[in-house]
């Protein structure tokens, strides 16, 4: 199969249209996301998606949660007996499994939990799950008319816990989701209008408190119930309207969020699933810029040095290299030492790899490109890595090294998850690994040598920084 | 469940839930500066106007150029003064206190039995300082609005905004020794609408030293 580099503007990949989805849940090796109306999407990696997800009920804006062996699922519709007494119904439901396919999956009879009486300043819609570190179960919900509103369900049972009363939290939004982290209970909630296509300015913002009723505040210190809340995403780079916030955590240190957005201008202006890494700072979450294919310099977060292939560091020539001269002498600009200057002399075969100081040296210089057709994790493609200006990629050992192969093959071992950590550095690992089921990272094993190794949030030895100079 | 046992058993909202008459001694701001008291005239109806999303500023100019009344930009009326429309339908001002930091013009509105969406709302107040002061207004509305000081535009709120506290801040502006007529114009078409304004002084602290009648 002939692999080739696709878009740099590449989202996911398959049919990701939906409005309003549910936060991604995993079952059974699979990812689901349920959206408006009947359906949802599912992937197998994350990346690929397809249509299939079953939910019943239909209305809008659902979200699911796993308890246990078994998946909560909540959306807002109708409910019998509610007609014209209610503006808007929280409903939720059981299922063993999200997999259609399976002989367990089937939902259970709705349940209504919430809802907003006919001229309430509330809208019972767009219900979103948290379950608390202390094993509590709340649900938030509503929308721009009136206020948005956490209540407290029965883990247990997925109904209202008996006597709960919803707490008022937030104005001027809808599509909220909720997350604990540190201490921090954080509403995250969709500012702007909704389902304008490109002209929306759908946005998501973030307060946070120390108590999962309220009252969350912004970083100005205004409450949610002002209107307040701090940007995590917003429009940019020809999508338009992120809503409806979703948190997967991938692995320590390694967070994700979802969302839609209202269009996606490659893709006709439609509505389209969108998945970003996620970052903390200050215990603020936000999105900051994702990773962008070019030509970098791939930094060691452990000592600052950079990637390169064990070549010889061959030196410049030319006058004024000492850097010494008189104040009189005219100056001119150098030009960078070029690959032509020094391919020459690299070996054919197998160049190894390791770290040194950064000189801006054809050797140091890495191109990073998507691969299409090979797939991808959550939210992502692999990428190829290879020396600019040539095929020489990056690869994985049996023997957990590094080396670089001629030229790229596609193999799984040239194949690499570039993930955007929550401190803002990245993790760097290579689909598979020969000879090894366990995953494995690029890590520091010292200041200039690197090897494959199990990857460790809390070691800068497993951390790299992509930096443009 | 809820605190009721099942749907329909709230009693409808009304206008005292969030709104009592004003009374002649003057108010003061509330804790966090916001000025509660108004006289807001009923709306004025603009059927079909059922989006927001024309609300850039070229528009909301020209919409809020456009003169009702007689002496609309002037007049600081009383509790029950009337207007009359060029269509001779009759608007009635009332002096209210909100009971809330913002004011919500959709249930003034719905409180009264009147149309509460698709509209243009009027406000006006008078700000009562004791000396020469310099300020910033900070205003959030829902949705677009323009506010005028003593006859003077402080600060237009374009686009489909909601009311955020402290969304939009006027340059800086001076409230005279005496009386200062606050002036403003909301219009929206779906969904709620509702202001509320402060003022900050000039070091960015929320300035409190007023007090606010109807005339």
């Amino acid at each position: 199969m002939a692999l080739s580099a696709i878009s740099a503007n590449a989202q996911l990949k398959g049919n990701i249209f939906i409005h309003d989805p549910s936060t991604i849940a995993e079952c059974d090796g699979k990812y689901y996301t349920f959206g408006t109306g009947s359906g949802g999407l599912i992937s197998e990696d994350g990346y690929t998606w397809t249509g299939g997800g079953v939910r019943t009920g239909g209305g809008v804006a659902p979200d699911v949660i796993k308890i246990g062996d078994r998946y909560l699922v909540s959306y807002s519709a109708g409910f019998p007996g509610t007609e014209g007494k209610t503006r808007g119904n929280i409903i939720t439901m059981w299922t063993k499994t999200l997999d259609p396919e399976s002989p367990d999956f089937g939902y259970s009879d709705p349940m209504l939990v919430a809802w907003a009486e006919a001229d309430e300043d509330c809208w019972a819609i767009d219900p979103a799950f948290l379950m608390g570190p202390d094993g509590k179960l709340w649900c938030s919900y509503g929308t721009y008319f009136g206020t948005i509103r956490i209540c407290e369900l029965d883990p247990k049972t997925g109904n209202r816990m008996p006597g709960d009363v919803a707490t008022d939290v937030a104005i001027d939004c809808e599509a909220t989701a909720m997350m604990y982290r540190n201490g921090w209970y954080y509403l995250l909630a969709t500012h702007g209008t909704c389902c304008d296509g490109v002209n929306s300015t759908y946005n998501i913002v973030v307060g946070r408190s120390r108590n999962p009723r309220g009252p969350y505040y912004d970083n100005v210190g205004r409450d949610m119930m002002e209107g307040g809340g701090r940007m995590v995403l917003s429009a940019g780079n020809r999508v338009t309207g992120p809503g409806h916030f979703g948190h997967f955590v991938v692995d320590e240190g390694v967070e994700r969020m979802s969302c839609h957005y209202e269009a996606d201008m490659d893709l006709s202006g439609r509505s389209v699933l969108a998945i970003n890494a996620l970052q903390w700072r200050d215990d603020w979450p936000f999105v900051a810029d994702q990773f962008k294919p070019g030509t970098f310099e791939i930094e060691s977060v452990r000592r600052g040095y950079a990637l390169e292939i064990a070549v010889d560091f061959v030196r410049m020539a030319g006058r004024s290299t000492r850097g010494f001269g008189s104040v009189n002498d005219p100056t001119f600009a150098i030009e960078n030492q070029k690959l032509v200057d020094v391919i020459a002399d690299w070996p054919k075969g197998e160049i190894g790899v390791r770290a040194n100081d950064y000189m801006f040296r054809p050797h140091q210089r890495w191109t990073i490109t998507p691969v299409e057709d090979a797939g991808g994790y959550l939210g992502f493609p692999y990428y190829k890595i290879e020396i600019e200006g040539t095929h020489r990629a990056l690869a994985a050992t049996e023997a957990e090294e590094l080396v670089t192969v001629p030229a790229f093959t596609g193999a799984d071992e040239q194949l690499w998850r570039i993930e955007q950590l929550i401190d803002g550095s990245y993790r760097i690992m290579p689909k598979s690994v020969p000879g090894h089921d366990e995953p494995l990272a690029l890590i520091c094993t010292g200041d200039s040598t690197v090897a494959l190794g199990k990857y460790d949030f809390n070691s800068d030895n497993s951390k790299w920084n992509f930096r443009d100079r | 469940m809820n605190a009721q046992s099942a749907p329909g058993q709230m009693p409808p909202l009304t206008l005292e839930d969030y709104f009592s008459p004003s009374t002649a001694v003057p108010a003061g701001p509330d804790a966090k500066g916001f000025v509660q008291r108004w006289t807001l005239l009923e709306p004025i109806g603009k059927p079909g106007l059922n989006s927001n999303a024309a609300f850039n500023d070229s528009y909301l100019r020209k919409e809020f150029a456009t003169v009702y009344f007689k002496d609309q930009n002037t007049m600081v009326p009383k509790d029950g003064q009337t207007v009359t429309l060029a269509d001779k339908t009759k608007l009635k001002w009332h002096c209210l206190d909100s009971k809330k930091y913002n004011v919500k013009l959709y249930r003034f509105a719905s409180g009264l039995g009147l149309r509460p969406t698709e509209g243009v709302f009027m406000a006006v107040t008078v700000i009562n300082v004791d000396k020469d002061v310099t300020v910033r207004m900070a205003v959030g509305s829902n949705s677009g609005s323009i506010w005028y000081v003593n006859g003077e535009e402080a600060i237009l709120l374009s686009n489909d905004r909601r009311m955020v506290v402290d969304d939009c801040v006027s340059p800086k502006l001076t409230l005279h020794k005496g009386k200062n007529v606050v002036r403003g114009t909301v219009i929206n078409g779906p969904g709620m609408s509702d202001f509320c304004i402060r003022f900050y002084d000039e070091n960015g602290n929320i300035f409190k030293d007023f007090t606010v009648t109807n005339q």
